[in-house]
């Protein structure tokens, strides 16, 4: 169990550092998380293929 | 009773004519007049809801669903069950991430329908009651973190008190009062956007899904088919 808890937990920290404070950016008057900012990136990626993507079609239709 | 096509009609009617103006008869006859059971719970959608963009909101329901079940789950157990017990932090985790999946989603539905004018259509006041869960659910939010009943809640709620106290709610809002952000956090605000999710929901039911812009009339012929007045999906992307 141990071994386990270590290889996931080493998994883990080794993708998200997360001992220590928070990355912020700083720009003019604007303070955002790194966090933060990777998250609204997210949306507008999302936001962005669900309008480009494709909507599946049902079998035999035509449109 | 049953109409000649076989399909089972819904009785409005009073049971005497003596009844018809009770308001139990009122009700009943504007409810079902308002919302037939077809348009309450349809079977099909227009052909300009085949897309990505329109699934964001059934993706937001989904997310409230979950935040509403696992949040029910803790208020069983208590702070002690998901402090320290794994069932308790996995549940705790859930109503997080769930709650960060209902913020999401619901930013992209928000975007999505900015972009399409979803207030068209005599569609107001179901931009308006969209707005009014977002507001609310952002309240939900930060009463939720001030529940957690850990070092974060209290560092949240001593930073938040000034902000707070300046806009005047603090009278009604004390962010340092556990017990009231408590009761705010697991009654009024999830009844708040309880209600308004409903009213939005039923609101969408009434006036259906906005519909796409218009596209110019030039746009509508395609050379290599010619006028493609016949085409259903056309036709219904240029009714108003």
């Amino acid at each position: 169990m141990a071994i386990r808890q270590a290889l996931v937990g080493g998994l883990a920290q080794s993708v998200i550092d997360l001992n220590g404070p928070g990355r912020y950016v700083h720009w003019g008057f604007i303070q955002i998380s790194v966090a933060n900012l990777v998250v609204i990136a997210l949306m507008f990626v999302v936001f962005v293929a669900a309008i480009l993507v494709p909507f599946p079609k049902r079998r035999g239709e035509d449109r | 009773m049953t109409a000649g096509s076989g399909e089972p009609k819904v009785d409005v009617q009073a049971d005497g004519p003596e009844d018809a103006g009770q308001w139990s008869a009122k009700l009943r006859r504007a409810a079902v007049s308002a919302f037939p059971p077809g348009r309450l719970l349809p079977d099909r959608q227009p052909a300009y809801v085949a897309s990505w963009i329109y699934v964001f909101g059934a993706l937001t329901l989904a997310a409230l669903a979950i935040v509403v079940l696992s949040g029910s789950v803790l208020a069983i157990e208590g702070p002690t069950w998901w402090h320290l017990s794994r069932v308790g932090l996995f549940v705790n985790s859930m109503h997080l991430w769930s709650v960060e999946l209902f913020f999401f989603f619901m930013v992209i539905h928000l975007w999505g329908k900015f972009f399409m004018a979803a207030w068209r259509g005599r569609r107001r006041a179901t931009w308006i009651t969209g707005v009014l869960s977002f507001v609310v659910s952002v309240a939900a939010a930060f009463s939720g973190y001030l529940s957690q009943q850990n070092f974060d809640s209290q560092w949240i709620a001593t930073q938040a008190k000034d902000g707070i106290n300046a806009t005047g709610a603090g009278a009604f809002f004390n962010v340092l009062n556990f017990g009231q952000m408590l009761m705010w956090h697991i009654l009024l605000l999830p009844a708040a956007v309880g209600l308004l999710v409903i009213v939005h929901i039923l609101l969408v039911r009434r006036r259906g899904v906005v519909p796409p812009f218009a596209p110019d009339p030039g746009d509508l012929v395609e050379p290599d088919r010619g006028a493609t007045a016949g085409d259903p999906t056309v036709a219904r992307m240029a009714a108003p």
